[in-house]
């Protein structure tokens, strides 16, 4: 993130006592008036992210040690949670079952939107089609895009079964077969959301400077050779980050599994939030959901520390 | 595309060897027919699906247009699975939680950027570490502290929430910080107050940021699905994101596509007509990331 403007006011040396200077002083403008109003247009903000983002991530953090059943007062019981949650062997196959999903879905989804995006912005006809097209699967509500998948995903009925069937192959399971359940909910989450990444590309892709391709060819650096050394390592500070946001993003899946096999065949795709949502919504055990949750923040937050800490060499452009 | 920038990989002198051409005229040839499949295909598909009689739609899959065009459908949705109530739900979270994003990341991203209030980069600061923080950890406890509330079964359980968003106050206070600050000071000279500054002058002048954050903040409350169901626990209360896979397990299937159909077209329309605005909203979401 750049500033824009650097601010004369914010450089000028704050009084060393705490007395009557108004915020007005800071800011450089008129001190006419007490400015009690900046303290009423910054508490609805305040208010809300209070009670809906930050006392809810404290409270999360306490939950995780407590039990409760909303009827009785909370009772602390120390990593009680955890443990059950350690013993629990459901947990370690959604782990595995998670892991999965993430890695299928970054094989799959990180390059396509790569390849999208430079062939797209090479391309000079139908530039403006060619993104609505492949921005519309975003436009669809998750649900919907999962229930459309559903049908198509029938092993009877399905258009893709039909469809293969006319060139000789299947009936394929999909969903209802351990090994292609996951792989299908992978295919359909990658729809889902590719059109976005590929719309950050081709925004980041219009900032390359042209003389630098000049130069390239100029050097008889063939197309590949520019794509490789001049477009790629161009964009890889936008590749970087958004990496990081695809493995955090799809961490988090849950709507896929939920809707098309609620977990299922033989657990074979209960994420770790479709299991959350059991302990806390089916269960009633919010005080191991909050801990399950714990766990995943520490989870994330640990690889994107060691992810930001090992690229951030790289990262500068 | 390659317009807006004057050049690409491939050069005009590439452009000119015949071979080049063919390859590239055969690319767009693959990729405009892989798109149309791909993105426009499945949504034709549920059009379709709307239109056809159960029993083709299980016979003949691949069939591309129904044999007999049943607009009867749409209408058995419409009362008989009553699609319309559900869909007025969604319109009216939709509409409550679009207008607390705007409001909250407005007036306090005014705040911290003009007024700039004591503790207001703390305050910022704390905004933004909300990002960072994965709604995993808060789902459950949300959840007890919307229930505390007694907001549980009312919109407000959706429309207050909704407001917490860090990004919509980034991308506001950094379109906010760009304007010219002699702008404030002059109408501070001529007597304006902080409202009127934040009423007359500031918002007229953030019309584009403001149309970026109300298509991205209808575009997800549209595609909500999780917390919705998690805090309207009341059938009769969901939005059509969330009765559709209940409906789906028991309703009619033509009428269930139907209701799908009924789902997709407003935020589809919504991106066809402003695709600049949310292609725009996108790379700035990419590029400041």
């Amino acid at each position: 993130m750049t500033t824009l403007h650097r601010r004369p006011a914010r450089d000028r040396p704050r009084e060393a006592s705490a007395g009557p200077v108004r915020d007005g002083r800071r800011l450089g403008l008129p001190r006419r008036r007490p400015r009690p109003a900046g303290w009423l247009f910054v508490l609805p903000m305040v208010a809300v992210f209070g009670c809906f983002a930050w006392w809810p991530i404290v409270r999360g953090a306490v939950l995780s040690f407590q039990r409760t059943n909303l009827v009785e007062a909370p009772v602390w019981v120390g990593a009680d949670n955890f443990a059950a949650l350690l013993a629990d062997p459901l947990l370690w196959i959604t782990v595995r079952n998670t892991l999965w999903f993430v890695g299928l879905a970054l094989i799959l989804g990180f390059p396509l939107p790569i390849l999208l995006a430079v062939v797209m912005s090479e391309l000079r006809r139908f530039g403006g089609l060619f993104r609505v097209l492949v921005y519309l699967p975003v436009a669809v509500p998750p649900v919907v895009a999962v229930l459309m998948w559903k049908w198509f995903y029938d092993p009877d009925h399905g258009l893709f079964n039909q469809a293969l069937a006319t060139i000789g192959l299947g009936p394929f399971l999909w969903l209802q077969d351990t090994t292609t359940a996951m792989p299908s909910l992978v295919l359909e989450a990658t729809w889902a959301a590719a059109g976005s990444t590929v719309l950050i590309y081709l925004a980041a892709l219009t900032s390359v400077p042209g003389e630098l391709y000049e130069a390239a060819e100029m050097d008889g650096a063939s197309i590949w050779r520019r794509l490789w050394h001049v477009t790629l390592p161009h964009l890889r500070g936008v590749l970087l980050i958004m990496l990081l946001l695809q493995i955090i993003g799809t961490f988090r899946v849950f709507t896929e599994p939920f809707v098309l096999t609620d977990g299922g065949p033989e657990d074979s795709t209960v994420t770790i939030l479709l299991l959350i949502y059991r302990y806390a919504f089916i269960y009633g055990d919010y005080g191991t959901a909050a801990a399950l949750g714990v766990l995943l923040a520490i989870a994330l937050g640990v690889v994107s520390a060691v992810y930001l800490r090992l690229t951030r060499k790289w990262s500068r452009a | 595309m390659s317009d807006d920038r004057g050049r690409g990989i491939v050069s005009d002198l590439d452009r000119r060897r015949p071979a080049m051409r063919w390859s590239l005229r055969l690319t767009q040839g693959v990729l405009l027919l892989a798109t149309l499949v791909v993105g426009l295909g499945p949504i034709l598909w549920t059009a379709k699906g709307a239109l056809s009689s159960t029993q083709e739609l299980l016979r003949e899959p691949l069939r591309l247009w129904p044999s007999d065009v049943r607009w009867e459908n749409l209408a058995a949705a419409w009362t008989e699975l009553r699609v319309g109530h559900y869909l007025l739900n969604t319109v009216v979270l939709v509409g409550g939680s679009w207008f607390v994003q705007l409001f909250v990341a407005a007036t306090g991203a005014f705040a911290l950027s003009v007024l700039r209030p004591r503790f207001g980069r703390l305050i910022y600061g704390a905004v933004l570490v909300t990002l960072f923080v994965p709604s995993t950890v808060s789902l459950v406890a949300l959840y007890l502290t919307v229930l505390d509330l007694s907001l549980v079964d009312t919109p407000w359980a959706v429309w207050l929430p909704a407001g917490a968003h860090a990004f919509n106050v980034l991308i506001m206070k950094q379109f906010f910080d760009a304007l010219p600050r002699e702008l404030y000071q002059a109408a501070q000279v001529d007597g304006a107050g902080p409202f009127r500054l934040f009423w007359q002058i500031v918002l007229p002048m953030s019309r584009p940021i403001l149309a970026v954050v109300s298509l991205l903040a209808v575009m997800d409350a549209w595609k909500d699905f999780l917390w919705p169901m998690v805090a309207i626990s009341d059938a009769e209360a969901h939005p059509l994101a969330v009765a559709l896979p209940r409906l789906a397990e028991t309703a009619e299937q033509n009428q269930v596509i139907a209701g799908m159909l009924v789902a997709i077209v407003p935020p589809v329309l919504l991106f066809l007509v402003f695709q600049r605005h949310i292609i725009r909203g996108i790379g700035f979401t990419g590029l400041k990331g």
